[in-house]
């Protein structure tokens, strides 16, 4: 397994303080992503646990990427990840904000 | 619009999550979830093991309403590992069950979709499956009823399968299979002639709802669909089986009796033969309704 974490600034405003949001499972391919409202003010944190090693520039794009398309200031992201693709992970990325947010 | 396109359209059990299923059986918006994910209680021996964990460890435990009364319910995940029973997950669906002893809720939910236990966690996970099967017995005799509902992509197996046939009642869809020994195990250790477990209409017939419920271990059949398994929770939630040496002994007594008229069949459709059901090769192609009514003579059941 190997640990990446991201912590950067994000603009505008925190988002909403809301309950945790999970979406995904731990399978062949495929990863769980959790949203918590518990990063500091102005800042987003991605923590990923992942079992394929050595790709750590590209989970840092690919993070990078979803913050910029969604308003993740204040949330923590955590990740357990089986080996999902980039485009797999951008679409649970996705999907977990938006249950967090409460529209799915 | 007609009248067939106004029709809801049906959610299917199988290919929901374990979180979508609890939801979906619950009345809306009730679960309250216990050691949710954000808790991050994980198995220790995946980590030893260097594996990917989930926050959740794959079981689902809380309480909610059916119907307005309050609930217990669980859910086991089965696309990770398998539904398979580890140390944490199995200790969440001991100390749910434990807990409705001391809550007294209406009933406790056990949406079931597991392989058995899970190998990696060896001694531990064995001790979790036995622990779960006893809290279901306790829970039982404490007067909560337990109910299994089986629809998952991966059955319901090994220790979970008896743990299954510890509740009060199980409702099941002919896709959500029941056993102990499943398929793949079968095929690996005693070869494909015993058992091709490619072959899905023979693990079908062999392992489903309809098999099941023909000889009397699963009370509902219902189809594929999770306000089918809500109506079948409801309706099995008053439903109590006696706990105890004089229930057991009697079991044996019918199982005994099975095994010694059914025993030689090579084939479920023998079996459905034997039992009475008119044109045995016709149930597995029935929809859930026609097969209820061409099985309702032939039926086995506990009394």
């Amino acid at each position: 397994m190997e640990t990446l974490s991201f912590e950067f600034p994000c603009p505008g405003p925190d988002a909403p303080r809301a309950a945790p949001a999970l979406v995904g499972v731990v399978a062949s391919g495929n990863l769980e992503v959790l949203v918590e409202p518990t990063a500091p003010p102005g800042r987003c944190r991605v923590v990923v646990s992942t079992s394929a090693r050595g790709f750590g520039e590209i989970w840092e794009a690919v993070v990078r990427d979803f913050a910029r398309r969604h308003a993740v200031s204040g949330l923590s992201i955590s990740v357990n990840d089986a080996g999902a693709t980039p485009a797999v992970v951008s679409l649970r990325l996705d999907q977990a904000v938006e249950e967090y947010l409460g529209r799915p | 619009m007609t009248g067939v396109e106004s029709r809801p359209a049906r959610a299917s059990f199988r290919e929901a999550t374990a979180r979508r299923r609890l939801a979906a059986v619950l009345d809306p918006g009730s679960f309250r979830e216990i050691l949710p994910p954000s808790e991050r209680v994980t198995s220790p021996h995946l980590a030893a093991l260097d594996q990917p964990v989930a926050f959740d460890d794959g079981a689902i435990v809380g309480e909610g309403l059916l119907g307005g009364q309050k609930v217990f319910a669980a859910a086991q995940e089965g696309a990770f590992l398998g539904g398979a029973v580890g140390e944490v997950h199995g200790a969440k669906l001991a100390g749910l069950l434990s807990r409705a002893e001391r809550e007294r809720p209406a009933g406790v939910l056990l949406l079931l979709d597991s392989g058995g236990v899970r190998l990696q966690e060896a001694n531990a996970g064995l001790l979790a499956v036995s622990e779960v099967m006893r809290a279901v017995l306790s829970a039982r005799s404490s007067g909560v009823p337990v109910v299994a509902l089986i629809g998952g992509g991966w059955g319901c197996f090994g220790g979970m399968g008896i743990v299954a046939r510890c509740c009060d009642a199980v409702a099941m869809s002919e896709e959500g299979r029941l056993g102990i020994t499943g398929p793949e195990v079968l095929e690996t250790t005693k070869g494909v002639e015993e058992l091709d477990a490619s072959d899905r209409a023979l693990v079908w017939r062999t392992y489903g709802g309809k098999h099941r419920y023909l000889l009397g271990e699963a009370d509902r059949l219902v189809e594929d669909d999770v306000a089918a398994f809500r109506a079948a929770a409801l309706d099995l939630l008053g439903r109590r089986r006696e706990v105890g040496l004089g229930a057991l002994d009697a079991a044996h007594r019918r199982l005994a009796a099975r095994l010694f008229e059914l025993g030689a069949c090579a084939d479920a459709t023998e079996v459905w033969a034997r039992a009475g059901v008119p044109e045995p090769a016709r149930l597995p192609v029935l929809e859930v309704g026609e097969f209820l009514r061409a099985v309702a003579s032939a039926r086995r059941g506990e009394p």
